[in-house]
């Protein structure tokens, strides 16, 4: 599909599509399809009723401006921290509580079962969802500091 | 057929009633069980003038009768003959006959219409592989199963033979120990005592000698231990791989008859306990047989009496353990069996929770649970009795035998033909021995444990396939799509499900399956599939009969979505790639767009990278359908089978994806089963099936024409959609 449709934002910050057809629709949504493997590939533009505007095959195929515009609409939405350092826990066994460092600064987490800890597509790379919903992601466990991969064994 | 061919037709003098002159056989049915079902043989016989029965004087002229009438239950065929006004007579078979009872009632519909003709070779051709039930025969389980395990063996041979080399020569290290004792009581001690100072360089010989005899058992015996420990895992994992492989490849009517927890059990735990076995008991048994054949030949050697006395009790104890084992081998194969039971109720419970939990059967499936359990106790309890004696008896007969030992010895030492070193050698050589003994009694059962666990595999792997991969395959290049379907009759056990079956399917038609629940669409679909073998007639494509094809090639032609959607558990773009695991991201977007399911999975968290459950349970039924539609569709089939493919969607939806799939369509074979016939209006032709049988065949507006079936149904739908009668008004009905 082409990217024949133009992108603003509203002084209230929402975003305005305006197609093909020249219909304007007020606060539609990124979506990223393959939002773990291909983050950067496939990305759906949804109507506020969640229906399909357009589909962009690569971000980086879009002029800059509109690119800018979607990529600050993502990251606004998109929240799942990158796990640094894992410094302590209280229990090896579940529910247990992790104090961790992210690329977000440092927190704990709550990990209910070790089936929450899902495996992802890249070498080493894992997904933790958190008791409260949120996702960590740990890139690639093998280069974590050498307690951090300890703790994190006793897990997996 | 053979029964008819068995009995001439020109023989009269054969018959319960005289042929008229000039009265020929059309055909006969031989009878086995009379109108109480009691067994008795009797004959049928159609001519072309009448109906000759078992019993001498009865007959009934053609002209007089109106119907013949056949249908089976539990086994049983049952011919009924009538005429406008009542019935005449009825006559009843086992299913062996069925093919023969076809037979008849086509010869006799035939003459009926006045169209007798001979020829019906061709007919009674397509139904001569019905009615044959395999049986799987049922051998009792013997230690010899074992010997089976070698098969998966084999490629260890050398590390086997590395292992057993290793164990003779730790076992051989091991009984040194004992032997030096006897210098150090005669030349050592003994002497002492007698006023001979120590001679402390023999005894550092000696001591020396024990603590090299222990470290090298030690190295040995690590060695060979891991050795072995190696091997047998790689034969477990061998073991569990192969059986594994097998079963993926039995057909669905092997997995219907078996419960999923019994076939976990065996692939799981099964397996498991074959490679302890293995690695654990049998080495274990080997070096204890090794080392008292070593020892006794030790004994042998230092003093012949003393020895037979020592060696005394290993055959009774031979002979207690040949008493126990029968016992306790049926013992254990019952406790396999009661432990199936009790995975089974967690695999029976734990996929099906919902259910349970909606109809509040919490407890009555903990008491399931409990009873298997109290079952698995008592059978446990049972074989205990026998088992707990055994071990005592053992230990007794041990005491038992070094106290003769000591009577003997020292009734030899007074008599000076053995020395104190000597008695004391055997003593330690004995209690090594004896110690031995008692465990290598525990052979027994584990190796009986072991042999059924192995019989249970073998089970599985000696199970050939009831959908047999031919052994030479006809090549299927591209199909185009069309199938024949000849006379097929289809039946499960003893009941008929499709019972001839005529249709041609032309390449790129879309056939819509309609009838009522039960009819057997979905058994047709599946004997389409190959997921089943007609038990008569064929089923062609391009000219070649399924059963010749190999069964992947002609699947991959199929796309498949089934009445219940399964999802694996996986994410959702994993789950369409199913059939083709290589898919692009592009090719994966576009059948999810083609099944409408791209929307919804947008809306999932991760995207097509969302996982979902086990059985997709994060999805709703019609999310679930539109997965699998997008599975079927991205393997771009040529023949496109819909199961229901959209009951659990709403209208407008359905719409939707109706019209996504006008255009996929186009160029494949689909053939579609709907319960709502709004579904089929794009349909070339609607195939109406009836308990079984095909009843009518056309398209929409013909079918409502004729005012039939299909009319009946379509009017019952759209009355209902009309005007829904309020409840009380159908109750009365339902009382009467
Ligand atoms: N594995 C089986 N063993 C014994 N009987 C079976 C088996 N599978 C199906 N049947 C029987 O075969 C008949 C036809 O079943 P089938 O599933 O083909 O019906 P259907 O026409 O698809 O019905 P529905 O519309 O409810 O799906 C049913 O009476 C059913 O009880
Ligand atoms: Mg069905």
């Amino acid at each position: 599909m082409s990217a024949a449709f133009s992108l603003t934002r509203t002084p209230f910050g929402r975003l305005v599509f305006v197609g093909a057809d020249g219909t304007a629709q007020e606060a539609v949504v990124p979506v990223r399809a393959f939002a773990l493997t291909a983050p950067d590939e496939g990305i759906a533009l949804l109507s506020a009723e969640g229906h399909e505007l357009v589909w962009i095959e690569r971000l980086a195929d879009l002029p800059p401006a509109q690119r800018t515009l979607i990529e600050e609409e993502l990251s606004r939405r998109e929240f799942m921290p990158v796990i640094e350092h894992i410094l302590a826990v209280d229990s090896y066994a579940t529910p247990s509580t992790w104090q961790i460092e992210t690329d977000r600064g440092a927190t704990q987490l709550l990990l209910k079962s070790e089936d929450d800890i899902r495996r992802l597509n890249g070498p080493g790379a894992l997904l933790i969802a958190d008791g409260n919903g949120i996702h960590y992601l740990i890139r690639d466990r093998r280069q974590l500091d050498p307690l951090s991969q300890k703790i994190l064994k006793r897990f997996l | 057929m053979i029964l008819a061919a068995m009995t001439p037709p020109t023989e009269p003098a054969s018959l319960s009633s005289p042929l008229e002159p000039g009265e020929r056989i059309v055909a006969t049915l031989e009878l086995d069980l009379d109108e109480q079902l009691a067994f008795r043989p009797g004959r049928l016989v159609l001519t072309e003038r009448r109906i000759l029965g078992p019993d001498a004087a009865q007959s009934w002229p053609l002209s007089a009768c109106a119907h013949l009438h056949h249908y089976d239950h539990a086994g049983i065929g049952t011919l009924e003959l009538a005429d406008n006004t009542a019935r005449l007579a009825l006559w009843r078979y086992t299913l062996g006959r069925n093919p023969a009872a076809l037979r008849f009632e086509r010869e006799f519909n035939r003459l009926k219409e006045g169209l007798a003709s001979g020829s019906s070779a061709e007919a009674a051709d397509a139904e001569t592989g019905e009615g044959g039930s395999t049986a799987e025969p049922t051998t009792p389980p013997s230690t010899w199963t074992l010997l089976r395990l070698w098969r998966f063996a084999r490629p260890y041979q050398g590390m086997l033979l590395a292992g057993f080399l290793l164990t003779l020569a730790a076992t051989a290290a091991t009984l040194v120990p004992p032997y030096l004792t006897m210098p150090l009581m005669d030349d050592v001690l003994i002497p002492y005592q007698n006023g001979t100072p120590v001679d402390w360089t023999k005894v550092s010989w000696l001591l020396g000698g024990l603590l090299g005899a222990a470290l090298l058992a030690w190295g040995l015996g690590w060695a060979r231990t891991y050795i072995l420990a190696l091997v047998s895992e790689r034969i477990g994992a061998d073991l569990r791989t192969t059986t594994y492989e097998h079963l993926l490849k039995l057909s669905l009517e092997y997995f219907g008859g078996k419960r999923t927890g019994d076939l976990l059990a065996r692939i799981g735990s099964e397996t498991d306990r074959i490679n302890v076995f293995l690695s654990l008991h049998l080495l274990d048994f080997a070096t204890d047989v090794l080392m008292i054949a070593m020892t006794a030949v030790i004994l042998f050697s230092i003093n012949p009496w003393l020895a037979l006395a020592t060696l005394l009790p290993l055959p009774i104890i031979a002979w207690l353990i040949h008493m126990v084992r029968d016992r306790l081998r049926t013992g254990f194969e019952q406790i396999d069996r009661v432990w199936a039971e009790v995975t089974s109720v967690l695999a029976d419970t734990i996929p099906g929770i919902r259910v349970v939990k909606a109809f509040a059967q919490e407890t009555r499936e903990a008491q399931r649970f409990r009873d298997a359990n109290r079952h698995n106790l008592e059978v446990n309890d049972r074989l205990n009795r026998v088992w707990s004696l055994f071990a005592p008896t053992v230990g007794l007969l041990t005491e038992i035998g070094v106290l003769v030992v000591w009577m003997f010895g020292i009734w030899l030492i007074s008599k000076d033909s053995i020395t104190v070193g000597v008695l004391t050698a055997f003593l330690a050589y004995i209690t090594r021995f004896y110690v031995r003994l008692d465990s290598m009694s525990r052979i027994v059962s584990v190796t009986q444990k072991a042999a059924a666990g192995a019989k249970r595999i073998f089970d599985i792997l000696d199970h050939v396939s009831s959908v047999p991969e031919p052994a030479h395959p006809v090549s299927l290049p591209a199909p185009q799509g069309g199938i024949e379907i000849r006379a097929v009759h289809f039946r499960h056990g003893n009941r008929a499900i499709l019972r001839g079956i005529d249709l041609d399917i032309r390449p790129g038609e879309m056939v819509g399956l309609v009838g009522h629940s039960g009819s057997g669409k979905s058994t047709l679909v599946n004997l389409i599939c190959r997921f089943y073998d007609v038990t008569g007639g064929a089923i062609r494509v391009e000219g070649v009969d399924l059963r010749s094809i190999a069964v992947a090639d002609w699947r991959k032609h199929i796309g498949l979505v089934l009445q219940e959607p399964f999802l694996f558990f996986g994410t959702i773009a994993e789950n369409i790639a199913y059939g083709k695991p290589d898919a692009t991201r592009a090719e994966i977007v576009a059948a999810a767009r083609a099944a409408h399911a791209h929307e919804f999975i947008l809306r999932q968290p991760f995207g097509y990278d969302s996982l979902v459950g086990e059985r997709g349970q994060s999805l709703s039924g019609g999310e679930r359908q539109r997965i699998s539609i997008a599975r079927a569709l991205l393997i771009d089939p040529k023949i496109l089978i819909l199961d229901e493919a959209t009951s659990a969607v709403d209208t407008e939806t359905e719409f939707e994806i109706q019209r996504a799939l006008n255009n996929l369509i186009r160029g494949r074979t689909t053939i579609a089963i709907a319960h709502r016939l709004s579904t089929l209006r794009r349909a070339d032709r609607l195939i109406v099936m009836e308990r079984g049988r095909i009843v009518e065949i056309g398209n929409h507006d013909d079918l409502m024409a004729r005012e039939g079936h299909y009319w009946r149904l379509y009017m019952a739908q759209s009355r209902q959609l009309d005007a829904p009668p309020p409840l009380g008004e159908e109750l009365p009905e339902g009382a009467a």
